[in-house]
C-alpha cells in the first residue's frame, strides 16, 4: 500500500508544472499568431473602424462589408488561383511520381546527376527563372496564359515532390514490388497498382504542398501575366493594396480568403505537414 | 541506393546485359525522362538563357526584333559601378543575416521548449506553423497593415503605452523600412526553424539526458553539452536552407515597401526585378540575377555537403 504513494506524489507535483508549460505555450501562441488574429479581426472592420485610432479588439461590432467587396473584386481571382494550383498539382504529380519511383527503385544511368540537379536547382532564386521564363514564354505566345503559370509554378514544386516521393518509395519493401512483378505485372502496372497506392501518404503530402506553393506564388503571377485578364489572388491583393489603400477591411478580407487553403491544411492534414517541411530538407 | 529486386549478377564473360536488366533500365529511364526533360527546359535552359542575357543589351525592343547585341561584360560593369550596388549588397547581407540569426535563435528556443511533453503541446506546436503556411503576400499585407503609420496597431499600441509621441513611419521612412521587412521575414521563418530543430532534438536519445541528470548536470549544461553538439548537422542544414530561402525573398519586400523609400529596403532580388520589369533593362536584371545564382550556389554546395555529412553521421 505504501508503494504507489511516492509515484502519486511526484505526479501531483508534476501536474502543476506541466500545466504551467501549457500556459506559457498558450502565451507564445497568442503572441506569435497575433498578426493572424489581427488580420481576421480587421477584415470585419467597418470603413470608419479602419480609419480609427482606437480600433475594436474584437470583431463583434464588425460588418461583412469587407468580404462583400473582396468577393466582388477578387472572386474571379480566387477561382484563377484554384485553377492554376490544381493544374500545378496534376502536372507536378504526373512528373514526380514516376521520377521518384525511378530514382528510388531503378538503376538508371545518370540518376545521380538528376538527383544532384534536383537539389541544386532548389537554390536558384526564382527571380532568375522569372527573368528568363518571361522572355521564353512570351516568344512562344504563352504570356498571360494558364499554361504559363502552371508550367512556371511547377518549378516551385517538382524538385520538392520528387525528393519527398523518392524518400518514401525507398522504404517500400522490395519483396512487395518483386511479387507484383512475378505475378506478371509490367513496370507501369506495378507503379500504378502497387507502388502508388502504397505511397499514398507521400503523394498526399507532395500534392498538398504543391497546391500551397502554387497558391502562394506571387513572382510568376506578377511577371508572366499582364495583370489584367488572368490575375492570381496574390497579384490581386497586391493590386488591391496599390489602388485601394484606405480599404483595408476588404484587402484583409481577401487575405483571409487567400489563407483558407493553409488553414484547411493545418486542420485536416496536420500529420502531413511536418512530413512535408522536414521531408524536403532532411531526407536527402 | 536503388535496391534492385530482380538484379541478376552480371556474367563476367558476356558484355551484353541480360535482357531483363536491360528492360529494367529502359523502364527506369522512361519513368525519369519527363522529369529530366522538365528540369532541362524549366531550370537548365532559363539559367543558360539568363547567363546569355547578362551579356546582351536586352531591352524591350529585343522582344520584338529578336535583336540583342552582345556586349560582353558591359552589364556587369554597369551594375558594379552603379551607386546602388554596394548599398544594395550591404542591405541584402543585413536582411539575410538578421533574418537568419533571429529566426534561428527564436526557433531553437521554441524547439527546446516544445520538446518536453505537456498537455496540448502537439496542437500548439502545429498551430505555430501557420505563419509559414500562409501565402507570403498575405503575411506581407497583414504586416503592412500592422506597421501602417496612421492606423496600424503597432503605432497605436506604442502611443497608448507612452513609448512614442509621434507615430513612426515604419514603412515609409529610410530609417525603419529595412527593419520592418526584416521583422516580418523573421516572423515568417520562425516556424520553419522550429520544425527542423524540433525534429533534430527529438532524435536525440532521452537516455543521454537522464545520464547527464544523474551526473548532476542542470538544464543549461545538458543543452550545451548534449543538445547543441548533437544538433549540429541539423543546425547546419537549417542555417544553409535559411540562407538560400532568405536570398530569394521577393514577395515580402515587394508588397510591404516595393524596396523603398529611396531604395532603403531594396535587396539584390528586388533590384533584379526592378531592373528587368520596371526599367526594362533585362540584360542588367539578368546580370544581378547571375550574381544571386553564384551566391546561392555557394550556399547550395555548402548545403549538399552538410546534408551528406548529416546523412553519414545519421547512418
Amino acid at each position: 500500500m505504501t508503494e504507489p504513494r511516492p509515484a502519486a506524489a511526484t505526479r501531483a507535483r508534476r501536474v502543476p508544472r506541466r500545466l504551467g508549460s501549457t500556459l506559457i505555450a498558450l502565451v507564445i501562441l497568442a503572441v506569435l499568431l497575433f498578426p493572424v488574429y489581427w488580420m481576421v479581426n480587421a477584415s470585419f472592420f467597418t470603413s470608419a473602424q479602419v480609419l480609427s485610432v482606437d480600433p475594436p479588439l474584437m470583431p463583434w461590432s464588425g460588418t461583412l462589408d469587407g468580404y462583400r467587396q473582396a468577393l466582388e473584386s477578387q472572386g474571379p481571382n480566387l477561382l484563377t488561383s484554384i485553377a492554376v494550383a490544381t493544374g500545378t498539382v496534376v502536372l507536378t504529380l504526373a512528373i514526380a511520381i514516376p521520377a521518384g519511383y525511378a530514382l528510388a527503385r531503378f538503376r538508371v544511368p545518370g540518376a545521380g546527376i538528376v538527383l544532384f540537379a534536383i537539389m541544386v536547382v532548389q537554390m536558384v532564386p526564382n527571380i532568375v527563372l522569372a527573368n528568363s521564363l518571361f522572355d521564353i514564354l512570351s516568344s512562344i505566345g504563352l504570356f498571360d496564359t494558364y499554361v504559363a503559370l502552371v508550367l512556371a509554378d511547377s518549378t516551385l514544386a517538382i524538385p520538392f515532390a520528387i525528393i519527398v516521393l523518392r524518400a518514401f518509395m525507398l522504404g517500400i519493401p522490395g519483396e512487395v514490388i518483386e511479387s507484383a512483378q512475378l505475378d506478371g505485372a509490367g513496370y507501369l502496372r506495378t507503379l500504378t497498382r502497387v507502388v502508388a497506392p502504397m505511397s499514398r501518404n507521400a503523394i498526399i503530402t507532395a500534392g498538398l504542398f504543391t497546391f500551397l506553393f502554387a497558391w502562394g506564388d506571387f513572382l510568376f503571377g506578377v511577371t508572366l501575366t499582364s495583370g489584367q485578364g488572368l490575375v492570381p489572388v496574390t497579384v490581386g491583393i497586391y493590386q488591391f493594396i496599390g489602388t485601394q489603400v484606405s480599404e483595408w477591411n476588404a484587402i484583409l478580407a481577401t487575405a483571409v480568403l487567400a489563407s483558407i487553403p493553409a488553414a484547411i491544411l493545418l486542420v485536416v492534414a496536420q500529420r502531413y505537414i511536418a512530413a512535408g517541411v522536414t521531408g524536403g530538407a532532411m531526407k536527402e | 541506393m536503388a535496391v534492385s529486386a530482380l538484379s541478376v549478377p552480371r556474367p563476367v564473360a558476356a558484355p551484353a546485359l541480360p535482357l531483363l536488366e536491360r528492360r529494367r533500365r529502359l523502364a527506369g529511364a522512361a519513368f525519369l525522362a519527363p522529369a529530366a526533360l522538365y528540369m532541362i527546359v524549366f531550370f537548365g535552359y532559363p539559367m543558360v538563357h539568363n547567363l546569355v542575357m547578362g551579356s546582351q543589351d536586352y531591352s524591350v525592343s529585343s522582344f520584338y526584333t529578336g535583336d540583342a547585341p552582345f556586349v560582353g561584360f558591359d552589364n556587369y560593369a554597369a551594375i558594379f559601378s552603379d551607386p546602388a550596388f554596394w548599398p544594395t549588397l550591404g542591405r541584402t547581407a543585413m536582411f539575410t543575416v538578421a533574418s537568419i540569426v533571429f529566426q534561428f535563435v527564436i526557433g531553437l528556443a521554441l524547439a527546446v521548449f516544445f520538446v518536453r511533453r505537456f498537455p496540448l503541446s502537439g496542437v500548439i506546436r502545429a498551430l505555430l506553423l501557420l505563419p509559414w503556411l500562409l501565402p507570403l503576400v498575405v503575411s506581407a499585407s497583414v504586416w503592412r497593415w500592422i506597421f501602417d503609420q496612421d492606423n496600424g496597431i503597432l503605432n497605436i499600441a506604442l502611443r497608448g503605452a507612452g513609448v512614442i509621441d509621434e507615430p513612426i513611419g515604419w514603412l515609409n521612412t529610410v530609417a525603419w523600412s529595412l527593419v520592418s521587412v526584416i521583422i516580418t521575414n523573421i516572423w515568417i521563418g520562425i516556424p520553419f526553424n522550429l520544425v527542423l530543430l524540433h525534429g533534430g532534438l527529438q532524435a536525440i536519445p532521452g537516455s543521454l539526458y537522464e545520464a547527464a541528470a544523474l551526473d548532476g548536470a542542470g538544464p543549461w549544461r545538458q543543452f550545451t553539452h548534449i543538445s547543441w553538439p548533437l544538433l549540429k548537422p541539423v543546425t547546419q542544414v537549417t542555417l544553409v536552407l535559411g540562407l538560400v530561402y532568405t536570398l530569394k525573398v521577393f514577395d515580402v519586400i515587394a508588397v510591404m515597401t516595393g524596396g523603398g523609400p529611396a531604395s532603403s529596403s531594396q535587396t539584390l532580388t528586388v533590384w533584379s526585378y526592378q531592373l528587368s520589369f520596371n526599367e526594362f533593362l533585362f540584360g542588367q536584371g539578368a546580370a544581378v540575377g547571375n550574381l544571386l545564382i553564384v551566391i546561392a550556389l555557394i550556399a547550395g554546395l555548402a548545403y549538399v555537403r552538410s546534408a551528406q555529412q548529416s546523412l553519414r553521421s545519421a547512418s
